[in-house]
């Protein structure tokens, strides 16, 4: 953890270190694109790397026969992936700056790891995609932008590696850009940040390189460092699931009820006009409760309890909403859906759909189609999703549940699938506007 | 607010990285609460499952916690840790259950391994399981954190236990989100892991932040230690020097409470919070390699004794 340049600032008590954002991001990539290369030059050069960790790498990297450190099996944590050599499940890891502390959900980047990349997305800031300048883009570079796309993670960076290999050509990298730029558009990703490094050299990683003077932006960890972090959620529209319905005694003869969560969406305050769904009793908050006492507003992503003015029933599973501004109660989700088990999801099969706090019988109705995620292409006569598949699909539910499409909000508009049978999380949904068609 | 641009507006709604923790752990907490019938917290007394409990009343209070803590006494624990469980414990009302090791010799259900000081880590397990079936637990909340260890960068914050307590690192249900499964079947279990994402700095900045007390062992004291598997081990009860090795008395803290016959204090000078936090910030050794020597045996040491249904 290379948080110990001190602070200029006097420090505060508990304070001694600023306090500082947090950024997570997912990587993927396979073994020849230098993926763990890269991570371990990042955790190593941030120093995120310890001495123990470092000593049992070279012991364990000798027993391998590689010379030197293999810095990937820093990141192949279970034993089966150091035997087999290779990545088979979504590892994290930590390291921090003084500006900022990471999470990196590092992921596989074959095929048949399609799901654990989804999994690695749907909780990242900015997904980093590894490119090998001597074969640019290839298959499996275009499943990792459209795999980013699809969990609309807010920032993506293309780090086209092994520049050492092409002799550190610009002609070479702005073409690569240029492919991925082009590419990342037609799935409507707005801005990618492209890098030129050489993760073997640590060209660009952390430090600057003087091989690549024809390149002015920042290298990639002062990229992570610096990349604007907007609020990532939607600050709009009022979203607030009950959690859990905390209940103190206030007198003898009464408890007093209070409604925790955690604000998915919108910023709530003390006077707001609020609608209570499914019901549609509407109410206002009286007071926004914290252990550390009240506060005048909350908002993404806090854990909060409200206090309402009236005593409504309310309870797990259920949503306080802005009045006028309710999501529309759905019993049949059109939705785009990753498959993550051995099972396939096919026609009248049986799940259980957890939204939100909100957990409702759900049975198969059709795949309209499965994607392509090379090409793009769409197949309406796929019938079922295998694992891996990316498709879109029908589900209908025994229960309305209150969601909004995953572009607009990304907690309100996932849900996950389990298996009915096998209490397996068989798949992972995320919802679509009435009309809306991906990519 | 209307007045303020966007820009300005989209800034003030960024969290630092210790509010975006402490609301995911109390996330987990909340969700655990709801669909678990009988968990349980484990609270050892170290400084991970403090901040666990300080989670907890961050989640349901004014309410009382909808579970008991449940402590897995091995018999060599610091007194240090005990004493300040029994009074966290009893500032907090709570209900303290206390699941015994020597209990479980006693009743032939373990064995005392041979050897001289034997450590009884392994042995906990057992001990564990079995107060998980008296007590009807389904799902045990723990201070678990994915940068201890590599097998732990792995794991699920939901992580599904078998009906033999085992956990299958090649089985485990994605986790997409912040959507966690918790269905299970009956005698299956969940380990649930609130402060994953959370490194070592992060709890003592945290612990700082929340002035939470901590046992004073974590902090620097002068002792008497006997250097063991290249480990400073406290000299007491659980660990007899032997011939060959000296007996010194330095200025030493812990990094981790465990038990005494396996957990090592590290040279350090740091009497108050904010040392400590500026030692750990610049510590070069991870918490586990420099303290415990449960997990030098093998590459693979916590997988399999994960899978065993260990913590």
């Amino acid at each position: 953890m290379d948080n110990r340049k001190t602070d200029d600032r006097a420090p505060t008590p508990g304070r001694l270190l600023p306090a500082s954002e947090m950024l997570r991001f997912s990587t993927a990539g396979s073994v020849d694109d230098g993926k763990s290369t890269l991570i371990g030059r990042l955790l190593h050069d941030s120093k995120g790397i310890f001495e123990d960790q470092l000593v049992a790498l070279e012991r364990a990297s000798r027993r391998r026969g590689t010379a030197g450190i293999d810095l990937a099996l820093l990141t192949d944590g279970l034993r089966a992936e150091r035997e087999q050599g290779i990545t088979i499940d979504v590892a994290y890891r930590y390291f921090a700056t003084p500006r900022r502390k990471f999470i990196i959900a590092d992921t596989p980047g074959h095929l048949q790891y399609t799901r654990n990349m989804v999994t690695g997305a749907s909780t990242a800031d900015l997904s980093i995609v590894l490119v090998d300048a001597r074969q640019g883009m290839l298959e499996q570079t275009r499943r990792h932008i459209v795999i980013a796309a699809l969990l609309r993670v807010p920032h993506l960076v293309a780090a086209i590696n092994k520049m050492d290999l092409v002799g550190y050509d610009e002609i070479v990298f702005r073409a690569i850009a240029s492919e991925v730029s082009a590419f990342a558009g037609k799935l409507g990703l707005g801005e990618v940040t492209c890098i030129p490094i050489s993760a073997v050299h640590g060209a660009n990683v952390v430090e600057p390189s003087s091989e690549m003077p024809w390149y002015a932006g920042p290298p990639l960890l002062e990229h992570l460092e610096s990349v604007e972090l907007e609020s990532a959620h939607d600050l709009r529209h009022v979203r607030f699931p009950v959690q859990w319905v905390i209940r103190a005694a206030a007198a003898a003869d009464r408890d007093e009820r209070s409604y925790a969560g955690r604000v998915e969406g919108g910023i709530l305050r003390p006077g707001d006009p609020v609608v209570a769904l499914p019901s549609g009793i509407a109410t206002t908050i009286r007071a926004i409760e914290t252990y550390d006492g009240p506060i005048a507003e909350a908002f993404p992503p806090l854990s909060v309890a409200v206090r309402l003015a009236d005593d409504v029933d309310l309870g797990r599973g259920m949503m306080l909403v802005a009045p006028d501004d309710a999501p529309r109660a759905r019993r049949e989700l059109d939705a785009l859906a990753c498959w993550l088990d051995e099972t396939p999801f096919a026609p009248g099969r049986r799940y259980w759909l957890a939204h939100t706090t909100r957990h409702v019988r759900a049975v198969a109705i059709e795949v309209v189609h499965r994607l392509n995620i090379n090409t793009l292409e769409r197949d309406p006569t796929a019938g079922s999703l295998g694992p891996n598949d990316v498709g879109r699909v029908r589900l209908a539910l025994a229960e309305p549940i209150f969601g909004d499409p995953y572009r607009i909000n990304r907690s309100t508009g996932s849900a996950i699938l389990i298996d009915e049978a096998t209490n397996a999380t068989a798949g992972a949904i995320l919802l679509l506007e009435d009309g809306e068609v991906w990519p | 607010m209307s007045a303020a641009s966007p820009a300005a507006i989209t800034r003030r709604h960024v969290v630092d990285h210790l509010t975006a923790l402490e609301s995911e752990g109390i996330h987990i907490f909340r969700e655990a609460a709801a669909v678990f019938e009988r968990p349980a917290l484990l609270f050892s007394g170290g400084k991970d499952s403090i901040v666990l409990l300080r989670l907890a009343e961050k989640a349901f209070r004014p309410a009382r916690f909808p579970f008991p803590i449940l402590h897995v006494d091995t018999g060599h624990n610091f007194p240090e840790a005990l004493a300040f469980r029994d009074r966290r414990v009893a500032e907090l009302g709570e209900e303290l259950i206390v699941a015994s090791v020597q209990e479980s010799i006693d009743r032939g259900r373990v064995r005392e391994e041979p050897g001289h000081d034997p450590s009884r880590n392994r042995l906990q397990t057992v001990t564990l399981l079995d107060a998980v079936v008296e007590h009807g637990f389904d799902a045990l909340f723990g201070g678990g954190r994915r940068d201890e260890e590599k097998a732990r960068a792995k794991e699920r914050i939901f992580s599904h236990r078998d009906a033999f307590g085992q956990w299958d690192p090649r089985n485990q249900r994605p986790e997409l989100w912040s959507l966690y499964n918790g269905r299970i079947r009956k005698g299956e279990q969940m380990r649930v892991f609130p402060i994953s994402n959370w490194t070592e700095l992060d709890v003592w900045q945290y612990i700082a932040a929340e002035r939470l007390e901590v046992p004073s062992i974590y902090f620097a004291h002068r002792r008497e230690v006997v250097k063991r598997d290249g480990m400073w081990l406290a000299v007491g009860d659980h660990v007899h020097p032997r011939d060959d090795e000296e007996v010194a008395t330095r200025t030493v803290r812990y990094r981790t409470v465990g038990d005494m016959s396996c957990t090592g204090a590290v040279d350090s000078r740091a009497r108050t919070l904010d040392e400590v936090i500026a030692e750990v910030a610049a510590a070069r050794i991870t918490e586990r390699g420099a303290t415990r020597a449960d997990d030098a045996f093998s590459e693979a040491a916590m997988e399999d004794r994960k899978r065993e249904g260990y913590f």
